[in-house]
């Protein structure tokens, strides 16, 4: 009804005197770069919400090979799971010392982060290439395409955060902990967290529920 | 020898001197007069030695109106390619019957419709919708930017990437044969083993990514850089659209990448997702796309209702009507977009309480698009109505829109849509909406906000012909389209044999003609325009005396839109400072903190261009170095940090006084 009540022009009732029409000194709107970011992760996530969808859909079409409950190995991806939740604990503290200013702990932490991420990657490959060998690559049936595309694309995420580590970690070496760097971590750190969840979904819903039949 | 034909085939993979349409005369000439005007066109440039001034004050511009420009040039340019592709279509099938083949052969006919619907959608609506947005957003909030400017100029070059890939589709090899929508198994490389459908995905991969990123950048640009005093409530309707717009896009767009992803592993690697044969199932992909296609629709319509609802207002010298049951009728139908994907294949057979739901859905958003059309109708009711360019074709829209409406509801009803699917009802039906929807909100906006982007008005004379050419064109083009798809005539057809169909696709050809008379008249307007740009000139920045802040800076803007950021009390902000005498400073300047330019955007354009040929062509070394090339100049953009800088305040004292005084030679 916004429309029916009469146009006056009248100043805002707490301040007296004439309307102002624009600011006399520079307006400084809020940094959105945290906010944008959330907005990328969250399309992210639609990304691998259609991958698990079409999980949903393929995953048990074997075509006659092998199904989830002959193929995945519980301890080698329990073992791969704690790698990653731990590589999250020690961003964790990094950020814990960045939010402390202390650049060389913070450091310290980070290559543990990158470490265990690469351990995790590691583990990763040796089942893909082990499955591969097997004879139950990709193109087997629908079900082996739609677990190695949704598993493989978490992978490619994990390899891009390592990448994207290295880089932070080169960049906070060279200029210190400034406010766009500090930023740039909490958007990894971001990043990092939310591969954790997504793969505490994979985790559930692939493997878990995989072998349960 | 072996060894030596690998490395031929690492580096050139499948492309040979075959992929050259050097036996096609058609395309053969296209490209040759291409070539020829390409080479021109850098012969001039070239001449007036302009490569400097395009490279630093557009090409790394990070200024959003200038992106916004460019992307408006890039559509028009476009709608250009896409309407030859049509009108070759119209000329084929009024030709095409009996013993007369035509003069185009299938396989080439099935090329045009799909790369016809790819670019009018991905490579001219788009373009010119993000555009629009990117031009007037910042503008229309009081910003001086967007959120982040390097973004929008990336996003502005990966879009252009995708136009390259699709335009060389033409030249080199050939485009998708499948469909707008590359449909599989028909997609799958078994049936379409060339690099047609490659050249789809990758044109669509690289220009999605633009879109995506824009989308984001403008929603956190409309979040949180809005000028103090305006609360979402205050804000001006074509934001408002903007920003359902721009949610749309970050939450749709995701999923295109991915299906499309998912049919790019199916070709590259072998994959079984959208295959008939172990487990895989084609109709995933079918809901996947639509699942991004409908609101794509949405999208595409929504800038549009917003463009409508600012020139209503100014047109009709009126506050828009039912302020509040328009945003909430905007918010409805963005969530009511991802309510009805399945409507666009009620034939697959999933039930009839699955096809009513989505039926009733759809029915559904006819609700708030029918409120809006209402709060246009009472806007204009007893307002003082200026027929200007803008209106005409919002009027126009209004009449159109509203008939395509109808069919919509009526393909809507399962029943109705078995016997209308893949009908020419249903290419009349989205055309309807598409041309009277989006093209003339896109036009009206075009001729609308002009001024403010270079100074002068738009010729009012080839505009009114420009209207009048397109509306009749549109009608004759395409009312015959619903009588053929009443009596079931399918889409996609390059020959017919029943030749009492003829005289229809001939009045459909003839209303082809009209609208390329329409555009003519269009590319003639933007000529006569500028070579009477000093009698069209707009002194005040306030040509149409508006209602919003765009229309209080002077036009064209300056770099930084504002000297001092505005303080909003309501809506109609610039109305109201009109109302009350505002007074626009002339002292007291203060300097002003500005994003820098940069290369890096064309540079990842340009590599993202080459990347994706290499993948289309398997040119698998070049894939490698372009891939790592995108990744090293990626990383070495952050290495960056000096991303800003002040104007100081003489130099925005200097611009304002020079406004200042022309201002004042002119009352």
């Amino acid at each position: 009804m916004s429309d029916t009540h009469a146009h006056v022009i009248t100043s805002d009732a707490n301040s007296a005197g004439p309307l102002q029409f624009h600011l006399t000194h520079e307006h400084h709107p809020e940094n959105g770069t945290l906010l944008g970011f959330w907005m990328y992760l969250m399309s992210d996530c639609l990304i691998f919400a259609c991958l698990f969808a079409v999980y949903g859909v393929l995953g048990r079409n074997y075509a006659g090979g092998p199904s989830g409950a002959e193929v995945f190995e519980l301890p080698l991806v329990a073992v791969n799971t704690s790698m990653l939740l731990l590589s999250s604990i020690t961003y964790g503290f990094g950020i814990l010392e960045m939010q402390r200013n202390r650049l060389r702990p913070m450091l310290i932490w980070l290559a543990i982060t990158g470490l265990f991420g690469a351990a995790f990657l590691s583990l990763e490959m040796y089942e893909f290439l082990h499955l591969i060998h097997e004879g139950n690559g990709p193109q087997r049936s629908a079900f082996l395409s739609s677990f190695f595309t949704l598993v493989g694309t978490h992978g490619l995420h994990v390899t891009f955060g390592i990448v994207w580590l290295i880089t932070l970690m080169v960049q906070t070496g060279k200029l210190g902990l400034t406010p766009e760097n500090k930023r740039r971590l909490m958007c990894l750190s971001m990043f990092w967290h939310f591969l954790d969840v997504v793969w505490i979904g994979v985790f559930t819903f692939v493997y878990l529920m995989g072998v349960l039949k | 020898m072996f060894d030596h034909l690998d490395l031929v085939k690492l580096i050139f993979g499948r492309l040979t001197w075959e992929a050259l349409p050097l036996h096609v005369p058609i395309v053969l000439g296209t490209m040759i007069v291409v070539m020829l005007g390409g080479l021109a066109l850098v012969a001039v440039i070239t001449y007036n030695r302009l490569w400097g001034y395009l490279w630093h004050d557009w090409f790394t511009s990070i200024d959003h109106k200038k992106i916004g420009i460019m992307y408006i040039i890039l559509g028009l340019v476009m709608l250009l390619r896409g309407f030859s592709d049509a009108i070759m279509m119209r000329a084929q099938q009024a030709m095409s019957f009996g013993a007369n083949n035509g003069f185009l052969p299938p396989e080439h006919y099935d090329q045009v419709f799909t790369a016809h619907g790819v670019i009018m959608i991905f490579f001219v609506a788009m373009p010119l919708i993000t555009g629009i947005m990117n031009f007037v957003i910042p503008l229309q909030i009081g910003a001086r930017d967007v959120a982040f400017p390097f973004l929008n100029n990336f996003s502005f070059w990966m879009t252009a990437a995708g136009t390259v890939l699709v335009m060389m589709s033409l030249f080199v090899g050939e485009f998708a044969r499948t469909g707008w929508l590359a449909y599989p198994p028909l997609s799958g490389i078994a049936q379409s083993p060339d690099v047609g459908v490659d050249y789809y995905i990758w044109s669509l991969q690289i220009a999605g990514i633009g879109t995506l990123l824009s989308g984001i950048n403008l929603l956190v640009t409309i979040i949180k850089m809005r000028a103090p005093g305006m609360s979402l409530m205050k804000m001006p309707m074509f934001v408002w659209t903007a920003l359902c717009t721009n949610v749309l896009i970050v939450a749709a767009f995701p999923v295109l990448t991915a299906v499309l992803a998912l049919l790019s592993l199916d070709r590259y690697v072998g994959t079984n997702f959208f295959t008939t044969a172990l487990g895989g199932n084609a109709m995933m992909y079918v809901n996947l796309i639509w699942i991004w296609g409908h609101p794509e629709v949405y999208i595409l319509i929504l800038p549009a209702f917003g463009i409508f609802s600012e020139v209503t207002a100014t047109f009709s010298r009126k506050r828009l009507f039912g302020y509040t049951s328009m945003v909430y009728a905007t918010i409805v139908i963005t969530v009511l977009a991802y309510l009805v994907w399945l409507h666009h294949f009620f034939t697959m057979g999933s039930g009839a309480s699955v096809n009513s739901f989505f039926g009733i859905t759809t029915m559904i958003i006819s609700i708030p698009t029918g409120a809006k059309i209402f709060n246009w109708l009472f806007t204009m009711y007893r307002g003082r109505i200026t027929f200007s360019v803008p209106m005409l074709w919002t009027m126009g829209f209004m009449v159109t829109f509203t008939i395509g409406g109808m069919t919509g509801v009526l393909l809507a009803v399962p029943p109705a849509d078995f016997v209308l699917h893949n009908s020419l009802f249903l290419v009349a039906h989205f055309h309807n909406v598409i041309i009277g929807g989006v093209l003339f909100g896109l036009f009206a906006g075009i001729n609308y906000w002009f001024p403010k982007a270079f100074g002068f008005k738009l010729d009012e004379f080839w505009g009114k012909c420009s209207f009048w050419f397109w509306t009749v064109g549109f009608y004759f083009a395409f009312m015959p389209l619903y009588v053929l798809g009443l009596m079931g005539v399918t889409r996609r057809m390059s020959h017919f044999d029943d030749s009492s169909l003829q005289i229809w696709f001939e009045i459909a050809a003839f209303g082809a003609f009209l609208v390329l008379l329409g555009i003519i008249s269009m590319l003639i307007q933007f000529y006569v325009s500028f070579r009477h740009r000093a009698a069209l000139r707009d002194v005040t920045g306030d040509p149409w005396d508006a209602r919003t802040l765009e229309w209080s800076t002077s036009s064209p803007p300056p770099s930084y839109n504002f000297a001092f950021t505005p303080l909003v009390h309501d809506v109609d902000t610039w109305w109201q400072m009109k109302q009350a005498h505002y007074k626009r400073p002339e002292e007291g300047f203060i300097p002003i903190h500005m994003p820098k330019n940069t290369g890096a955007g064309i540079m990842l354009g340009g590599l993202s261009t080459i990347f994706g040929f290499a993948m289309i062509w398997n040119m698998w070394l070049l894939v490698v170095v372009s891939f790592v090339a995108l990744l090293a100049v990626a990383i070495g953009h952050t290495f960056n940090y000096k991303r800003d800088f002040h104007i100081p305040a003489d130099e925005v004292a200097r611009t304002e006084a020079a406004r200042t005084t022309l201002l004042a030679n002119h009352v």
